[in-house]
């Protein structure tokens, strides 16, 4: 803090504004900066970004060991070639169904292809699944529900009944239909992109638009409405921003809906097809082995498991930090 | 000795734990209240004042807790009742009314079943049917009009200042020893609040009931009170009969804080004020705790903290200056 | 200082012969309620604003003062009637015409926690309406004319990249201060400043507003309930009660020699500091406020007021002149 400081000319040297009565005078500038000092301190904004990361980790282990978590998945997944002690689709017949030896950590599948290697891999699917198409539907449902919350009247009419049309309908089976008809003509990650971007927008513009409606009637909204500043400025310099904290939180919360759609999508088939490797497919084929090989279908369910439940913990963390009223109590 | 007054709050500490360090919300606060007077806590928001109040029906919120001293209600200790008996006492022989009388009222029950809820839950109604009774007597008296059909009103379908006479009919209606009124009328518009200052004024006449007002408004202790207490960052600072208080003011801080109100008189060019803002109550220090903002401060008020003491009789002053007099 | 205060004095002394700067013509802003009803929040207002003054608009919550305030700025549009800006219609205008105009126009919020947007740097929340406006042509010279502003209203020039929540009360107030006097303006609005400041602080805020307006010749419309307030900061007072006007006057004026009764009852009803007043006869107003959405008829302060008759029932009083340029709207004065 004292180093930015050094750049800001000092006025407080200066004769304070003040008139000749001596009434009125401006409080005590030594004083002021002392309870300012002391309010930043409390609200520990006086210490460095290091710092405040640590006292957020102490304050909620549990997203800070999802945040590792997640960190470790993706950091798994991009080195996943180096790392795989195999390749995606080896095959190695003589090794059908073996199970979890030093050979392969985590066995092998059917047709004697190495779990382990598969699961990274999978991993690459699933992150990016989780990832994208979140993002996607974010961005779409954030301009929509900010479109919709403050202009009102017909825009938000329209929009928010599009948006109860896409909710009422069961996303799932609405990820089939795009997939079905889609899927001839494009690639099955992409019509996956399309499909979950698509189903996922309804709930961020929902959220969006009624902080929206709350924001909008803030008076530091009415300040710069009066200030003279346009209506694009107000939503994106100050509605947005003041929007971040949920939208940080619906987007954690998002991608493992995502996985998992993901996940049962290949499991029924229809989501991402062999021999590509994804967790939900590799729980799948592992069907017919579950009692002779059960680590075929646990290894990617846990798998699965451990990356939602990270993102759900991490989503529930920022949330506490994020939002600056809980924050203060 | 104690039934001298119906409430005599003696040395209370009431501090709350954060994690960045503790807060003494409270930090040694005395406070008498004989019977059918109204005392006044004044104060400026943050000063503890409310906390006080607070500490007294034990609805102190975490991290806060009561850590010494003693709440003596018509002689009897609260301080370490289990929260079981307290909630017997409180509603029956203290109760409180607040200042934002929409939120302290359940929205989906009507007004007048709220009201019945009390006496029954004191058993100071035979059945419902006296109850309602009562209920409605009480509206009456809070001045009410209309009582019976205000009796099944919700709380929203009410004005703010009909609320506020909800709120203290249900505060009254168990006949309490003694009414702790936090900031009552700041909510209301001027017309409404003489209303209510009125309203509270005669029911103390009437009831010979004391009264505990809360409020940061000098105008509101001018009006009503007859002795009152300045509290400055967790401390008493002065306390006089509120005549003595406005004519003979002793403390710097409560002479400060009279000066810098508006008056209706005169056409000064420029208010006189208090510089500086209210202390961190998070990081106290040793001395007095008004020293950064007071004119006569010395080295020593900065060093050590002054105690209260008797000016003359009935007004203490927490100041060093008071102390050199040799009073 | 541009103008002294005895300069000031002078002119507003003749106020009458002074220019109008801001002038409401039978001014109406109708709100419509979820439920379909109907709020008359202002019910044509005829006003003047004089360049120079401070005129001060009184009453309890809901009487339609913040939405007059509001509509004079062009921040609500009208039901009916319009706003003229040195002899300019401004209610009807679009926006981007408004916006050249508008510079001249800023307000000041009542509350400070609320009016400064949380996640904004106190240079950048001030700096606001420099940018939007352009009237510096480098970041540098923004900051410059932002710390300029700031020893100004008296919040020290090291705190130009906190932000707002980590300040008291008073210093976001004077930060909300320095916003609005950004872009010079000739006229300020001030919707209840200091009504959620403590005391103490209130006076420092008070004072820094009076201060101001000597030093940059401002003409203040100055929203208030606290009739000691008023009389402190005000030029000119206009009582409003349930959307309409019902009196006004010079201050000294009407603080001494109120005519419409409702002026009486609340000079009366303010709780004053001092003990010795206590036993003075205090005439407490019967009832309640009556509801926007049902107005009574004639006289809308009938219903609370002791002289009503058939008269006041039948017949809207009219703003008059009662003399000297004091106007009251009651058929009993």
């Amino acid at each position: 803090m004292a180093k930015k400081l050094d750049n800001i000319p000092k006025t407080s040297g200066r004769a304070p504004v003040t008139d000749e009565s001596g009434h009125g005078e401006p409080p005590s500038t030594e004083e002021e900066r002392k309870h300012i000092e002391d309010l930043a301190a409390e609200i520990g904004e006086a210490d460095g970004p290091k710092e405040k990361l640590i006292r957020l980790c102490r304050q909620n282990p549990l997203a800070a060991i999802s945040a590792a978590v997640i960190l470790a998945v993706i950091i798994l997944a991009i080195l996943a070639p180096a790392i795989a002690p195999y390749k995606e689709a080896e095959q190695n017949l003589k090794a059908r169904l073996s199970p979890p030896s030093a050979e392969h950590l985590l066995g092998t599948d059917e047709l004697g292809r190495d779990v382990f290697t598969r699961i990274l891999y999978g991993a690459r699917v699933s992150l990016v699944i989780g990832i994208i198409p979140s993002a996607i539907s974010l961005f779409i449902g954030i301009i929509l529900g900010l479109a919709a919350g403050y202009f009102g009247g017909f825009v938000d009419y329209l929009i928010m009944r599009l948006a109860d049309v896409m909710l009422s309908f069961p996303s799932l089976l609405l990820c089939m239909v795009i997939m079905y008809t889609l899927g001839r003509y494009a690639n099955s990650i992409l019509c996956m992109f399309a499909a979950l971007a698509l189903v996922g927008w309804a709930s961020v513009s929902r959220v969006v638009r009624s902080q929206t409606l709350s924001l909008k009637e803030t008076e530091y909204v009415e300040a710069a409405k009066s200030i003279g500043v346009s209506k694009g400025k107000i939503m994106f310099r100050h509605i947005l921003p003041n929007c971040i904290p949920s939208i940080i939180v619906l987007y954690t919360l998002n991608v493992p809906s995502c996985i998992l759609s993901e996940s049962t999508l290949s499991f029924l088939g229809i989501g991402v097809q062999p021999p590509a490797a994804s967790w939900g497919l590799m729980v799948n084929q592992s069907k017919q082995f579950l009692f002779s090989s059960p680590w075929l279908a646990l290894a990617p369910a846990i798998a699965i498991m451990v990356v939602v439940l990270a993102f759900n913990f991490l989503g529930d963390g920022l949330r506490d930090v994020l939002d600056p009223y809980l924050q203060k109590q | 000795m104690s039934e001298e007054f119906v409430l005599d709050v003696r040395d209370l500490r009431t501090s709350f734990l954060t994690n960045k360090g503790v807060v003494r919300a409270v930090n040694g606060v005395d406070i008498a209240v004989p019977p059918g007077k109204i005392v006044g806590l004044v104060g400026e928001s943050g000063c503890g004042k409310s906390m006080t109040a607070k500490s007294v029906m034990g609805l102190v919120p975490y991290p806060g807790r009561v850590e010494s001293g003693s709440i003596r209600l018509d002689g009897r200790e609260l301080v370490g009742l289990k929260d079981k008996e307290l909630r017997k006492i409180c509603g029956n022989d203290v109760s409180m009314i607040f200042q934002e009388p929409m939120t302290s009222l359940n929205p989906v029950l009507k007004v007048g079943r709220q009201v019945r809820e009390v006496l029954l839950k004191h058993k100071k109604a035979k059945d419902k049917d006296d109850a309602k009774s009562q209920v409605l007597e009480m509206f009456e008296r809070v001045g009410i009009p209309e009582a019976g059909q205000r009796y099944d009103a919700y709380p929203h379908e009410l004005s703010g200042g009909l609320r506020q006479r909800v709120m203290i009919a249900m505060a009254m209606v168990c006949h309490p020893k003694l009414l702790i009124a936090d900031e009552p009328t700041t909510a209301l518009d001027v017309t409404i609040e003489a209303q209510i200052l009125d309203l509270m004024k005669k029911l103390c006449e009437e009831e010979g009931m004391s009264v505990l007002i809360i409020t940061h408004n000098m105008g509101v202790v001018a009006e009503i009170c007859d002795y009152v207490y300045v509290m400055y960052a967790g401390r008493i600072v002065e306390s006089a009969p509120v005549f003595d208080l406005f004519d003979h003011t002793e403390h710097p801080y409560t002479r400060g804080l009279l000066l810098s109100i508006p008056r209706m008189t005169g056409n000064p060019e420029f208010l006189s004020t208090i510089p500086g803002v209210v202390p961190n109550m998070l990081h106290l220090k040793e001395g007095c705790a008004f020293s950064n903002r007071c004119a006569h401060a010395s080295d020593r008020c900065r060093r050590e903290t002054p105690g209260i003491a008797e000016v003359r009789e009935g007004h203490a002053c927490r100041c060093f200056l008071h102390e050199q007099k040799g009073c | 200082m541009m103008l002294s205060f005895d300069d000031r004095e002078i002119s507003a002394a003749g106020l009458e012969g002074g220019e109008i700067l801001l002038r409401a013509e039978k001014l109406t802003k109708h709100f419509r309620t979820a439920k379909r009803k109907i709020v008359q929040a202002v019910s044509e207002v005829d006003l003047a604003v004089y360049r120079g003054e401070t005129l001060a608009l009184v009453g309890e919550s809901g009487c339609g003062k913040s939405t007059l305030a509001r509509t004079l700025i062009h921040l609500i549009r009208p039901t009916s009637g319009s706003v003229f800006y040195k002899g300019q219609e401004i209610s009807a205008m679009k926006e981007k015409e408004f916006k050249p105009i508008g510079r001249n126009m800023q307000m000041v919020f009542q509350d400070p926690y609320a009016s400064l947007d949380p996640r904004m740097t106190v240079r950048d929340i001030i700096a606001e309406p420099l940018v939007t406006h352009g009237v510096c042509s480098s970041k540098k010279e923004t900051t410059e004319l932002v710390l300029t502003l700031m020893e100004r209203v008296g919040v020290p020039g090291e705190f130009l990249m906190r932000y707002p929540h980590q300040f008291s009360g008073g210093q976001r107030q004077r930060i909300g201060i320095a916003r609005a006097i950004a872009l010079n303006p000739e006229l300020l609005i001030c919707d209840e400043p200091v009504s959620a400041l403590d005391v103490s602080v209130q006076s420092q805020v008070l004072n820094l507003l009076k201060k101001l307006k000597i030093d940059m010749n401002l003409t203040t419309v100055f929203i208030g309930h606290d009739l000691s307030v008023i009389h402190f900061i005000a030029d000119r007072v206009a009582v409003m009660f349930l959307g309409r006007i019902c009196e006004i006057a010079k201050k000294e004026e009407l603080f001494s020699r109120p005519l419409h009764p409702y002026t009486g009852y609340l000079l009366n009803a303010i709780p004053l500091a001092d003990p010795h007043l206590r036993g003075k006869e205090r005439i407490v107003l019967k009832g309640e406020i009556p509801s926007p959405v049902n107005p009574p008829s004639g006289c809308c302060f009938r219903t609370r007021c002791p002289y009503a008759d058939e008269l006041c029932a039948k017949v809207r009083p009219e703003l008059t002149d009662k003399g000297d340029g004091h106007l009251a709207a009651c058929h009993h004065v």
